[in-house]
């Protein structure tokens, strides 16, 4: 094989040439060239008088920057004494009557604090709309599904169910095995003190079960799923696939956000039950270490201070979340404009509005559910 | 001096042999053509070229050098002197037109900005889009809009050569028309290199005047367009059946 090593030839630099009668330029005069040069070339051309003679036919190459930059120099205007090959003449050519680019359209300026108040409420506004628009679509889905069995989205939802929960299991396992240690052996070291120790199995048995559980998930749920369904929805967006399947006659909310809603309403209270059950686990775990606490104990005792209410509470919980996130991961999916700023913009907002809308929710669950489930 | 060299190029893909021995070189002011079936690697071969891929085994030197060869700054200014055009155009979504084709100049830095808007509207007018364009997002574009956008970018650096990968794929005869000619005005009077890959027979006749063909992994033949037109093989013939049923000329060379 020839592997002999060839070299470049080398583009000789832009060099000014001064003569007795004025300047001679050499090389090629393009941007790449002039770029390590620019600022002497700068320097020498502004210092030069347009009145002397230029000599241009030693140039090799010259581009339309350096037909700009000579043209400038010149003040607009070719030298009396000026020697060209009338090749080059293309280059100048091209700069010399540029467009006139439109004026930037003015920064839409919002002037008054209430105006900027009404468009933000305009805004939000729009996301009510939207999500109540979103709500009605995936209701009437439902409503129309059983009617026409055949147009059960099976696949796609246990495509999702399997994307979202399944596959979520190892993290999430490992989520709620250090939450529980942690939150375990810190109780345990305040217990410690005023001699309450058997008091940490009401503490976790509470905590993880009807609080921690439901929310760490959501919180893991939001940031997995969420932001997949939304990146997912906008990408297709921004594809023209949902144009695709609207123009086949296949309705989005039916094949793309209905499968994903009910899969993560259905899936979120198992990946509920098992992170809190692993919780559990490692929080038994961190006591038999901690303050000796045996872990058949820990478990007989579970039922008999924690309400069985509380599962429940824990598990609804779970799955109102998870159709939380997969609505709005869809709401922020569809609102995605067709650019990559847009896509990334849809995409933080899905997850910082899942996560609060998370919290929020479960603070009105907190509220309404005062009085289940807890012992008097 | 060749500006593009490929010397005994193979490329496979897992157990896929894409390129078997390919040699194609391209001289200073050659508009070739690369045709070929689909799957021939014909988009894989551009991509060797502008280093965005390295083949297998064997040699792809442009401008004389490996795309490996050299050291950081070196290969930078290699990658500026060539543009690439992308089968769909590849502008940035999130920058407007201007913007698109004054990337490549304020990367280089060094221009005064006033001196990019004179250089980018002169692209544009290259290229015989409005001036009100500058100002659209790609989004906003029709297809045949993109690829003048795209080649107003390709062209920002006024490269020496241009790469193009099926410049008028997707376009309609009549925008397809006017994009060669623009290729070719430009060839003109920028003395550009061009390296298309094309399927389409029109522009290949209009643009080219030589035309590489890909088949079974190898360049089949590489020349004129009427030498290989006169070739006798089944790709060549079922490539330009069109024309032959038609039989009559539809470019000058043909006469």
């Amino acid at each position: 094989m020839k592997s002999r090593v060839h070299h470049a030839e080398q583009l000789t630099p832009p060099r000014i040439e001064v003569t007795g009668a004025g300047f001679a330029l050499h090389g090629h005069w393009t941007l790449a060239c002039m770029r390590p040069h620019l600022h002497t070339l700068r320097r020498d051309l502004a210092s030069s008088a347009r009145e002397i003679s230029w000599d241009l036919s030693a140039v090799e190459r010259l581009d339309s920057f350096g037909a700009l930059l000579l043209w400038r120099a010149w003040g607009q205007r070719y030298p009396e004494a000026l020697v060209m090959p009338g090749l080059l003449i293309n280059s100048f050519e091209r700069i010399q009557h540029p467009l006139e680019p439109e004026p930037p359209a003015p920064p839409h300026r919002v002037h008054s604090y209430l105006a900027r108040v009404g468009q933000g409420l305009l805004e939000a506004g729009s996301h009510v709309r939207g999500m109540i628009e979103l709500i009605g679509h995936v209701t009437s889905e439902l409503w129309r599904l059983p009617q026409h069995p055949r147009e059960i989205p099976w696949l796609e939802t246990s495509a999702a169910a399997y994307k979202t929960g399944v596959q979520a299991l190892p993290v999430a396992a490992l989520l709620g095995f250090l939450i529980g240690i942690v939150l375990s052996y810190l109780s345990a070291l305040q217990l410690q003190n005023f001699g309450a120790e058997t008091f940490l199995i009401n503490i976790l048995g509470f905590g993880v079960i009807r609080e921690l559980g439901p929310v760490l998930v959501s919180i893991l749920v939001a940031g997995r799923s969420g932001s997949a369904i939304t990146a997912q929805l906008g990408v297709m967006r921004v594809t023209e696939e949902i144009d695709a399947l609207a123009a086949m006659g296949v309705s989005r909310h039916q094949r793309l956000i209905l499968p994903k809603v009910v899969a993560l309403t259905l899936v979120m209270p198992l990946l509920v039950a098992w992170t809190s059950a692993l919780a559990l686990i490692g929080g038994a775990m961190a006591a038999k270490l901690q303050l000796n606490i045996d872990i058949f104990n820990f478990f007989e005792r579970l039922p008999t201070v924690v309400p069985l209410a509380n599962i429940g509470i824990g598990l609804g919980k779970g799955a109102v979340f998870g159709m939380t996130i997969a609505m709005i991961g869809c709401h922020y999916g569809l609102r995605v404009k067709p650019n990559t700023e847009s896509l990334s913009t849809n995409t933080t907002a899905s997850v910082v509005s899942s996560i609060t809308a998370v919290i929020i929710i479960d603070a009105i669950f907190a509220v309404l559910t005062r009085t289940l489930g807890v012992p008097r | 001096m060749s500006v593009v060299d490929i010397v005994d190029v193979r490329t496979s893909f897992g157990r896929l042999l894409v390129h078997d021995g390919i040699n194609l070189s391209v001289k200073p002011g050659d508009l070739l053509a690369i045709v070929g079936g689909s799957g021939e690697g014909k988009t894989t071969l551009l991509r060797h070229i502008a280093g965005l891929s390295a083949p297998t085994s064997g040699q792809v030197r442009l401008f004389g050098e490996r795309y490996d060869e050299g050291s950081y700054r070196e290969r930078r200014l290699r990658r500026q002197r060539f543009g690439m055009l992308f089968q769909h155009g590849a502008l940035f979504s999130a920058l407007n037109v201007y913007d698109n084709i004054a990337f490549p100049m304020r990367e280089l830095g060094g221009l005064h900005e006033d001196e990019v808007e004179t250089l980018v509207m002169s692209r544009l007018a290259l290229v015989e889009l409005d001036p009100h364009t500058a100002r659209q997002m790609p989004a906003q574009l029709s297809g045949g809009m993109v690829k003048r956008a795209a080649l107003a970018r390709a062209l920002a650096l006024e490269p020496e050569l241009l790469l193009l990968d099926e410049p008028t794929a997707g376009l309609d005869p009549d925008r397809s028309a006017g994009f060669v000619s623009l290729v070719r005005s430009l060839h003109d009077s920028l003395g550009l290199t061009v390296v298309f890959v094309t399927h389409d027979v029109d522009s290949l006749l209009a643009l080219a005047n030589r035309v590489a063909v890909m088949a079974d992994r190898r360049i089949l033949a590489c020349d004129t367009p009427e030498e290989i037109m006169c070739l006798d093989h089944a790709f060549i013939d079922t490539f330009f059946r069109s024309l032959r049923q038609h039989d009559e000329p539809m470019t000058p060379w043909m006469r």
